[in-house]
């Protein structure tokens, strides 16, 4: 009973704590409004809303809350130097909790909000589902995380840009890179998973669609079987000069041991499921001159590096996912408002198009289609019992 | 021609390790008919054994052919005193439970022993030296066969073998076949059943480590979740070639392996599995108690 009686006053305080927080948010609101007013009348200096959009509760709020602090950290850094063509950046986060239906909300309060520039979506659903508001109201948006090929690549959206790679594009430069290692005949192999297999068709498509190279082997293996003989043997009779794998390390190593023990010494390439140590510890010698795409190491930079120390600084803790990636976003979309001079839809895309940025992942533009130049995958070869960047 | 004895090599190699392992569970299930499930994990623990020991090995700079034998002989001892600590904990105490009971308690053990390696060792893929020596003499063949695989199959054979003369020729065999018979009349005529049933273990245990030493060695790498699969397919190929008859467990692990390579071979290795439970399926409709089971009454 009276642990019960306890309970009850605790949430009695709690409640009345929370009554307290919220009627103070109010009155800093009231205060905000007063202090419009007041300064109204000395010209208030310029607003430049940027809309941030993206999961900032519920589950996949991990993956969308680094965004807003890196928008802030931006905010911050242009404000200090005098805010972007004398106007002051002013953050504006809108949830959409990576739901497709409050996505649109979402895009419908920025839009009736008069916001020119949105810093988002985080899930490419949602993303998807928003982007046609956005198209009606001009407005120019930038995803650091929707990964979703057709995006960009369907062309409907020339309002739409990114900072990550998409999908397929690990698949396209390994393709690329398996031409240019002079291979006509190649044999894909992948895990059936999700992962493996899409990114083992998107490989096949590519490969389907180039005339230089062919594919005479697309097959899954199941992932923990007692071994990959069979398809070893598979794979050298097709007659392939090299082999895609798409999956993880333990099949690949498995794989690449029955290749290279059965004297077949074609290269091997794979994904970036593959590019972690675990592979070349297991597989040991029989891992060596492996190639292996994976994410562009930018760690270097020392842009990111003073973004990073930024929000530690800031916020007391490493940043989360995507957060490169915002960050170029945030100081792409503003440097393109700079240089457009100003929020005019045309000059603004123009400018994204056509004017490079410095930002932590790279110096940057954006292609015809709005994918970011230069940034996602390199391809890596292990040497020496290390993974080493093919350039 | 030659794709196809590259092929049928292959199957064979990996329906020997199934057999070495299906033999386990056919001799378990005929003696006190429990599916010990924590067989395929008997089976992971003797590739660790045999992984721990030939590191020690290694290191004292033992040649390899010599580790090879010493890292079997410890995994044997150890998967056995492994198999017989199962029996006598998990199974023992309930000899006169309704049968779902022991069951369960074995689905229950291999969950324990998975994560008790896992917690113990490591949840990563870790690297297996490649025990097996390069003969020269295989050199010719090497496509088709490799030195390893020649290695597993004769080891198979030998075993299959030696166990089969056992159960057939020793006083122990005698006692196993006929408690497998009938328990109780086994108990009258003085036979210590229990110590038989604990040899089964032992001997079935012993089976499994020999297995996943050598596979372990072919294919270069290990971890805790090994024995499940292995396990799996190693029960079909017991149930397939007729639960608690041993040829047939041999029989049925060597024609679940031979069919997974074709299946990959010449279909495509999206469908090893299909073909494999496909085989099962038929083959049970046809012959209820598998290819070479004897029909018996049901005991309820």
């Amino acid at each position: 009973m009276r642990v019960k009686l306890s309970l009850i006053a605790l949430c009695l305080v709690m409640a009345a704590m929370l009554a307290a927080c919220g009627g103070e948010a109010k009155q800093d609101e009231k205060n905000d409004k007063k202090a419009d007013v007041e300064t109204g009348e000395v010209a208030a200096p310029a607003k430049l809303v940027l809309g941030v959009a993206g999961a900032h509760s519920g589950d996949l709020a991990s993956y969308g809350l680094p965004t807003v602090n890196a928008a802030k950290l931006v905010a911050d850094k242009l404000n200090a130097d005098g805010g972007v063509n004398g106007a002051m950046v002013e953050v504006m986060p809108q949830d959409d909790q990576c739901k497709p239906e409050l996505a649109t909300n979402v895009a419908t309060k920025l839009l009736s909000d008069d916001v020119k520039v949105v810093l988002g979506h985080i899930c490419s659903g949602a993303t998807k589902a928003a982007l046609p508001i956005y198209l009606s109201g001009k407005i120019v948006v930038m995803s650091p995380s929707a990964t979703n090929p057709p995006l960009t690549q369907s062309g409907e959206y020339p309002n739409f840009f990114r900072t990550i790679a998409p999908d397929d594009a690990q698949a396209a430069l390994e393709v690329s890179f398996a031409k240019s290692l002079g291979l006509k005949k190649v044999a894909i192999i992948h895990d059936k998973g999700d992962y493996g297999k899409g990114f083992a068709s998107f490989c096949k498509q590519f490969i389907d669609a180039d005339p230089a190279i062919e594919q005479v082997l697309f097959e899954g293996v199941t992932p923990g079987a007692v071994d990959y003989s069979a398809v070893v043997q598979k794979i050298k009779s097709s007659g392939a000069e090299g082999v895609i794998f798409g999956g993880y390390h333990p099949e690949a190593s498995k794989i690449v041991t029955g290749l290279r023990k059965k004297g077949m010494d074609m290269p091997f390439m794979s994904d970036d499921g593959v590019k972690d140590d675990t592979f070349i510890k297991v597989a040991g010698k029989y891992a060596e001159g492996v190639y292996a795409t994976g994410p562009m190491d930018f760690s270097n930079n020392p842009l990111y590096q003073e973004a990073v120390a930024a929000h530690k600084a800031k916020f007391g803790t490493d940043p989360g996912p995507f957060f490169p990636e915002a960050y170029s976003a945030a100081l792409a979309l503003l440097n393109a408002v700079k240089v457009a001079g100003g929020t005019d839809y045309d000059k603004m895309i123009d400018a994204l198009h056509t004017s490079y940025v410095e930002t932590p992942v790279g110096k940057i533009k954006f292609d015809a289609k709005g994918d970011a130049e230069g940034v996602g995958f390199s391809v890596y070869q292990v040497k020496d019992g290390k993974y080493v960047e093919v350039k | 021609m030659e794709y196809f004895l590259e092929l049928f090599m292959g199957g064979l190699t990996r329906g020997s390790i199934y057999a070495l392992i299906a033999l386990g569970y056919t001799m378990v299930y005929g003696i006190i008919e429990l599916i010990n499930f924590a067989h395929g994990e008997i089976y992971m623990i003797g590739a660790f054994t045999g992984l721990i020991v030939a590191g020690l090995l290694t290191m004292l700079g033992f040649p390899t052919s010599a580790i090879l034998v010493i890292a079997i002989v410890c995994a044997i001892v150890w998967a056995a005193a492994y198999g017989l600590t199962i029996e006598k904990m998990a199974y023992r105490p309930l000899r006169s439970a309704p049968r779902l009971s022991p069951l369960i308690s074995a689905i229950g053990m291999s969950i324990f022993l998975q994560n008790y390696v896992m917690i113990a060792q490591t949840s990563d893929f870790l690297p297996f030296p490649e025990l097996i020596p390069h003969f020269d003499f295989m050199d010719k063949v090497g496509s088709i066969m490799s030195s390893a695989e020649l290695v597993i199959i004769l080891a198979t054979v030998a075993s299959c073998v030696g166990l089969t003369l056992f159960i057939k020729f020793t006083k122990l065999g005698k006692a196993m076949r006929a408690t497998a018979q009938n328990r109780k009349m086994a108990m009258l005529v003085g036979i210590n059943v229990d110590m038989v049933i604990s040899a089964t273990f032992v001997i079935g245990s012993s089976l499994a480590a020999v297995g996943g030493v050598l596979i372990a060695s072919h294919i270069g790498q290990i971890n805790y979740y090994i024995g499940f699969i292995a396990g799996i397919k190693a029960f079909t190929a017991a149930v397939l070639g007729g639960i608690g008859s041993l040829p047939g467990a041999m029989l049925g692990g060597l024609v679940l392996g031979l069919t997974e390579a074709f299946a990959t071979g010449y279909v495509s290795s999206d469908y090893e599995d299909v073909f494999a439970f496909l085989l099962l399926v038929l083959i049970l409709i046809f012959r209820p108690s598998g290819i070479m089971g004897k029909e018996k009454t049901q005991k309820v």
